[in-house]
């Protein structure tokens, strides 16, 4: 949020006041995301299309959710490593659980859910009172997930298909040429929104993020915040999982690989500082939007895998020089 | 204190990583079919100077207080380039090595100066380098293959004597030729200090960034030498993305294991190698009795949640309660 970060003073009280509450980097998120489609313009005009974008949309959307997870724990300064493999739980179970008699279709999706919800449990417990650290305990865990998943499918993809329900979450429509995942999307979005500016939860966040012990010194009870974010990332990623599984209509082994990266670059390239306390969800969302077009113009160029490794290496980088730097200690 | 209790402390976390490295590798020779043999001794060897080498390369990087997520990457793609240029007459397997050992330490350099000049946080910018060195190993080898100069791989994956494990030999011959001289140079010392506190060091009057910038680079070298070695062992070159990822991953369990502080400042890539070797114990155990493979993974997976979490956990330690905080 822009009151806890420093810039220049005058050079805000310049800016239109609708803007002087936004991030620079967030402003430079979506000038980058403007660049990006004239860029596509140019190669294709199908990339100004209504379609397009909406394809896009959705397409960002898996992603979109499990950054928002990810962008809780990355404020209070921790990392969530096991997003691939809780992914892939959240899916594989939404799917299992659809075979089991007449209530199990209904139960699917929250069955997933709460699945991803114990892995972050595992993960906020040892993080938030064995104080383990982040990084460590939720590669971690990642294995195990990815061991469970293994053990389950017998070492194979499992065929079982998506249900009903899941995929017409991801790809039916409510209001007519609205894919469901966007509105999803938009739903979890304005949570998050409400989350972290307007309950004193998300204020804890933050403060957590900037200072752990002052938190802690003026009452919040830092450890369940901690650990509750956890929880809340589990389940978001476990769900985003499901709204993959939902749109490619089956659940697969390493669905969740492709998540872990862009789902930490699309946070720090919307202007949340690693280090935690300071960002905004809009930024996040900018991140989102800004990675899955990098990836669509990419795919459209027909660039091979190896090359679109090493230009989302390059472009993340270069981002983050750009705002993503730490403040010089000296 | 006596100079040699200092020494001990010191010394601790790399102790208790060769304690458990015993103490499992009894367990694992006790209930091998054919007990402690040349042979059994050599694969054992080979496999955890692979990763032996990968966990060196962590804990430096560690030592600074950074990680380096990109270290399973660098391995891969200096294993694809080996299988391109470890070829021929000795004179160009010479120059292929020295290539290969060269590009490993230009991918730990360009991690060091993204960190430290670049001001970036050592885990998005390895996780993004990370993405650019796998590219990179794809462009060279979109499907395994190569090929490497087999007397020079079998030399260093055979037996000296007979008896000793030349990869042992070679492990050894890096600590004391790598490892050592630069622990007691300035710069090792510096990287030290900028992992214990840096801050301190800085008003000492430390060359921090030299020192982080030199073990950034030694990295690298070591992630060099763990992809020539893979190329040795395997003669092949393979651009497999869960390989380096699994590698990087269990780079920081060896470490941790081998009792470096992941805060920085404490432990030694001696006591990584320990780690290593303890690490790829638990895998070679669970061979021995026989496990059903389907539930390896998910045995492995929680050998390492209890030995990160032991290994990790500050609990016990904290006597002021605002001491959890850091």
């Amino acid at each position: 949020m822009s009151e806890t970060s420093e810039g220049p003073v005058a050079m805000r009280t310049r800016l239109p006041q609708a803007f002087r509450r936004v991030d620079r980097a967030v402003l430079t998120a979506f000038g980058c995301i403007l660049l990006l489609l004239f860029i596509g313009s140019l190669y294709s005009s199908n990339f100004l299309s209504l379609d397009y974008l909406l394809q896009q949309l959705k397409v960002a959307s898996f992603l979109g959710v499990v950054a928002a997870g990810m962008m809780l724990v990355i404020l209070l300064g921790h990392i969530d490593l096991s997003v691939p493999w809780v992914m892939t739980t959240g899916a594989m179970m939404a799917c299992a659980a659809a075979g089991f008699g007449t209530l199990g279709p209904a139960l699917a999706i929250p069955f997933g859910v709460v699945c991803g919800a114990l892995f972050g449990l595992v993960n906020g417990l040892a993080v938030a009172y064995l104080r383990i650290p982040s990084m460590i305990i939720t590669l971690a865990t990642n294995v195990v997930a990815q061991g469970l998943m293994v053990l389950y499918t017998g070492g194979f993809s499992p065929s079982d298909s998506a249900p009903a329900a899941v995929r017409w979450l991801a790809t039916g429509h409510v209001v007519p040429g609205v894919p469901n995942a966007i509105l999803v999307w938009a739903l979890i979005s304005v949570a998050m929104v409400v989350l972290l500016s307007r309950t004193s939860y998300g204020r804890s966040i933050y403060g957590i993020g900037n200072s752990e012990r002052a938190a802690y010194l003026s009452g919040v009870d830092t450890r369940r915040v901690v650990m509750i974010a956890f929880i809340l990332s589990g389940a978001l990623s476990a769900f985003g999982g499901v709204l993959l599984a939902g749109y490619a209509s089956k659940a697969a082994q390493a669905m969740g690989d492709a998540y872990l990266l862009p789902s930490i670059a699309a946070v720090v390239l919307g202007g949340t500082s690693i280090l935690g306390g300071r960002g905004s969800y809009l930024g996040t969302v900018a991140g989102v939007i800004l990675i899955t077009l990098l990836q669509s113009i990419l795919s459209v160029m027909q660039m091979p895998e190896a090359g679109r490794q090493i230009v989302y290496g390059v472009v993340i980088i270069a981002m983050l020089l750009l705002y993503g730097r730490t403040p010089a200690s000296r | 204190m006596t100079e040699w209790r200092y020494w001990l402390n010191e010394q601790r976390g790399t102790l208790i990583g060769l304690a458990i490295f015993l103490m499992m590798f009894a367990v694992y020779i006790a209930n091998h079919p054919a007990g402690l043999t040349a042979n059994v001794a050599q694969t054992a060897a080979n496999k955890g100077v692979l990763l032996a080498f990968v966990a060196m390369a962590q804990a430096l990087v560690v030592i600074t207080a950074g990680i380096d997520l990109s270290v399973g990457m660098i391995f891969i793609l200096t294993n694809c380039l080996a299988s391109w240029i470890v070829v021929g007459s000795p004179l160009a397997t010479t120059a292929g090595v020295v290539g290969v050992l060269a590009a490993g330490m230009l991918c730990g350099a360009i991690n060091g100066l993204l960190v430290i000049y670049g001001r970036l946080q050592p885990i998005v910018a390895t996780i993004a380098t990370g993405a650019v060195y796998f590219g990179i190993a794809l462009l060279l080898r979109p499907f395994p293959g190569g090929s490497v100069n087999e007397d020079l791989a079998d030399a260093v994956t055979g037996r000296l004597f007979g008896v000793v494990p030349a990869s042992l030999v070679l492990l050894a011959a890096v600590v004391l030729l790598v490892w050592i001289p630069f622990r007691r140079s300035v710069a090792g010392r510096a990287a030290y200090a900028a992992g214990s506190s840096e801050p301190a060091a800085f008003m000492s009057g430390m060359p921090l960034r030299r020192g982080k910038f030199a073990a950034y680079t030694v990295a690298g070298l070591f992630a060099g030498m763990g992809g020539l070695f893979l190329t040795f062992f395997t003669y092949t070159g393979e651009a497999a993305y869960a390989s380096g990822g699994g590698y990087t991953l269990w780079s920081i369990a060896a470490v941790v294991l081998g009792g470096v502080s992941l805060y920085g400042g404490r432990g030694s890539a001696v006591g990584a190698i320990f780690g290593a070797f303890a690490a790829r114990t638990t895998g070679d155990m669970l061979f021995v009795f026989d496990v059903d493979p389907l539930w390896q993974p998910l045995l492995q997976g929680v050998v390492l949640l209890i030995a990160v979490s032991i290994g990790a956990a500050g609990l016990l330690r904290v006597r002021n309660r605002l001491e959890w905080f850091r």
